[in-house]
């Protein structure tokens, strides 16, 4: 077991210091001189010159990466080219909205698919299965932003139940900050519920035809004892997989929402960032994001055992 | 002799009729309807896309390039001198419906492009990287890296170096894309490099490059273009999220995403401006993925309903 959890975060490894290179590189790709930018716009060339030296652009390549690495690792993620801030705590200060959109809109997500794809499962063909079926088919196809400007209309707009945007900070007030996150979260949770609806039917149809259902259901057990503890348990692992997939979906999303309900987190940080062609700050947050992906595909990957137990950890 | 016909004669040899392949396709989408829905849509956006320069030559549609001050922000409907507006003018006095029906050439393009981009460069990456065990491990570590970061993000960091262009969201999205793509075919590939047919082929003394393009890459083309289907609608609907967020193509092109962009801080008066090319965007990407689970199902009935 702790060996399995040592072999996952080690082949973590190699995806994060790829990530870093990659991220790294635009730095260098990114048209426009950083070193220009930070010095002002009437800076002659010995003040830009001066500047790059004083920001270590003037090192060879390897030696900046070596200084890059370090300084992640150390929670130095450099300042903003534009403002002069450290861009950790630029970050840090939009970590609070964007994990609570992503976290209440993937928990929405679980809530409205997991049922909808067990019940669609066991009720086949049934008006139910087909409306969750179709439902599910709009949720691929449906943008973000457009679905978050209907949303809006109809129930800020026109019955104003819930307010059109903003954020409330947690420490503020608790129910505001629910009552703001509402409608961002279900609009972000409906199109992520999509794909997992999917693959829980899917499962579940499969499971449902194995000789151990059928035993446990002439035991003369309820249905809701076989489906829950016969069948999805059985199901549950692709089920995971696909939340994992999901993620990458949904952090794409938190950026499309956090512009559509202006809630000031680290999705509208990287396009108020690229706005000002600040690339430290586009470079770290992405880092940033990229970290927090990897490390929740490496609990999945670890929940896997505990959800199923056949799982062999020692291979 | 016996008044068989051929196709009992065929079923007792344990044989199939031959169909012709257009009759075998015609017949796999006459049974699945949400197959013929998704392409009677396509071809339909199809044809208008294509007909639209001859259309403003004709003076059918309206210029969606033309700015019109005096007509801004009408609703859809006549104006007061009596001219059709269908669905609407924009902030800029630009006609709504024909930005639309333009905006959908700029979405065909792009997903097209990116399907076919992303399908053959990641199935080359997939083949390579599941036939060369030596490579496998470099090649895939590296998509992973690629793949860890969220499609958007990269897209619009890429789309920030580059400048907005069309080719350049063309070439994001599919630097996007080609990863996850390679990831399937990969897996495709490992278990075909363990059938006998490679066996045999092996035994008989084929080169590598032979096994591999025709023993291997000919069975990965159901999977890639089942795939391709969906590449298409999801960068339909990235394009409009880069240029909805202001990194797509340039503001002034009537893409979907540029009119919902540049409409949005009016969505409370004139909500047609952002309702309508999302409603273009919704129906092409549903009508591509209904297109892409019938073609699934009848490219590999095991798959049938899954996901």
């Amino acid at each position: 077991m702790q060996r399995y959890i040592l072999k996952r975060l080690l082949a973590a490894i190699p995806t994060m210091a790829i990530v870093g290179v990659v991220v790294f590189s635009i730095i260098h790709l990114a048209p426009g001189d950083p070193a220009a930018i930070m010095a002002g716009e009437d800076a002659d060339y010995e003040q830009v010159e001066a500047m790059r030296e004083s920001m270590g652009l003037l090192d060879p390549i390897p030696v900046q990466f070596w200084r890059f690495v370090s300084g992640v690792a150390q929670g130095d993620l450099g300042e903003s080219i534009f403002s002069g801030h450290k861009v950790s705590a630029l970050i840090l200060d939009r970590v609070e909205p964007t994990l609570s959109l992503a976290l209440l809109s993937l928990s929405l997500s679980i809530l409205i698919s997991i049922p909808a794809g067990v019940l669609a499962a066991w009720k086949m063909n049934s008006v139910f299965d087909r409306v969750v079926m179709i439902l599910a088919l709009t949720g691929y196809a449906v943008p973000y932003f457009a679905l978050g400007y209907v949303i809006i209309f109809l129930l800020a707009v026109q019955v104003e139940w819930f307010p059109a945007g903003g954020y409330i900070y947690l420490s503020e007030d608790f129910w505001g900050y629910l009552h703001h996150l509402l409608l961002p979260s279900f609009v972000l949770g409906f199109a992520g519920s999509a794909l997992i609806t999917r693959m829980t039917r899917a499962t579940m149809l499969e499971v449902l035809k194995e000789d151990y259902v059928r035993t446990a259901r002439s035991k003369g057990l309820g249905e809701t004892i076989v489906l829950l503890r016969h069948a999805f348990r059985n199901a549950a692992n692709p089920v995971l997989t696909v939340i994992g997939f999901s993620i990458a979906g949904f952090i794409s999303g938190v950026v499309i929402t956090e512009t559509v309900f202006a809630i000031p987190g680290m999705g509208r940080l990287i396009t108020e960032s690229i706005a000002q062609r600040d690339f430290q700050i586009i470079q770290s947050t992405i880092l940033v994001v990229a970290l927090i992906y990897v490390l929740v595909n490496l609990t999945i990957d670890i929940l896997y055992v505990f959800v199923d137990p056949r799982i062999r950890y020692d291979s | 002799m016996s008044n068989k016909t051929d196709a009992q004669d065929l079923a007792f040899q344990g044989l199939r009729e031959k169909v012709p392949w257009h009759k075998a396709a015609l017949r796999a989408v006459l049974r699945n309807p949400n197959m013929l829905i998704g392409i009677v849509f396509i071809s339909l956006v199809v044809t208008l896309a294509l007909l639209c320069p001859l259309l403003i030559k004709l003076g059918i549609l309206r210029d969606p390039f033309v700015f019109d001050p005096l007509n801004r922000l009408l609703p859809p409907g006549r104006s007061e001198e009596g001219d059709l507006f269908l669905f609407g003018t924009g902030p800029l006095g630009r006609d709504i419906f024909s930005m639309v029906i333009y905006g959908s050439r700029i979405s065909l393009v792009v997903g097209l492009s990116v399907a076919i981009l992303a399908a053959v460069i990641g199935s080359a990456i997939g083949i390579i990287a599941g036939y060369f065990s030596r490579l496998d491990d470099i090649v895939m570590r590296f998509m992973d890296g690629i793949m860890a970061i969220p499609g958007i993000l990269l897209a619009i960091v890429l789309m920030a170096i580059l400048g907005p262009k069309l080719e350049n969201v063309i070439f994001a999205l599919t630097v996007v894309d080609a990863p996850r793509t390679s990831r399937i075919v990969r897996s495709v590939v490992l278990t075909i490099r363990e059938s006998q047919y490679v066996d045999a082929a092996n035994a008989f003394g084929a080169s590598k490059t032979r096994i591999l393009l025709r023993h291997i890459a000919p069975n990965t083309f159901a999977p890639v273009i089942v795939q391709a289907t969906f590449l298409f609608a999801s960068a339909i609907l990235s394009e409009a999220s880069l240029s909805f967020l202001g990194a797509g193509v340039p503001p002034d092109i009537p893409t979907w995403g540029n009119i919902i962009g540049e409409g949005r801080i009016y969505f409370i008066g004139n909500s047609n401006i952002v309702i309508l090319p999302s409603l273009g965007l919704f129906f092409l990407a549903l009508a591509v993925n209904m297109f892409g689970d019938g073609l699934r199902d009848s490219l590999d009935p095991k798959l049938r309903g899954k996901t």
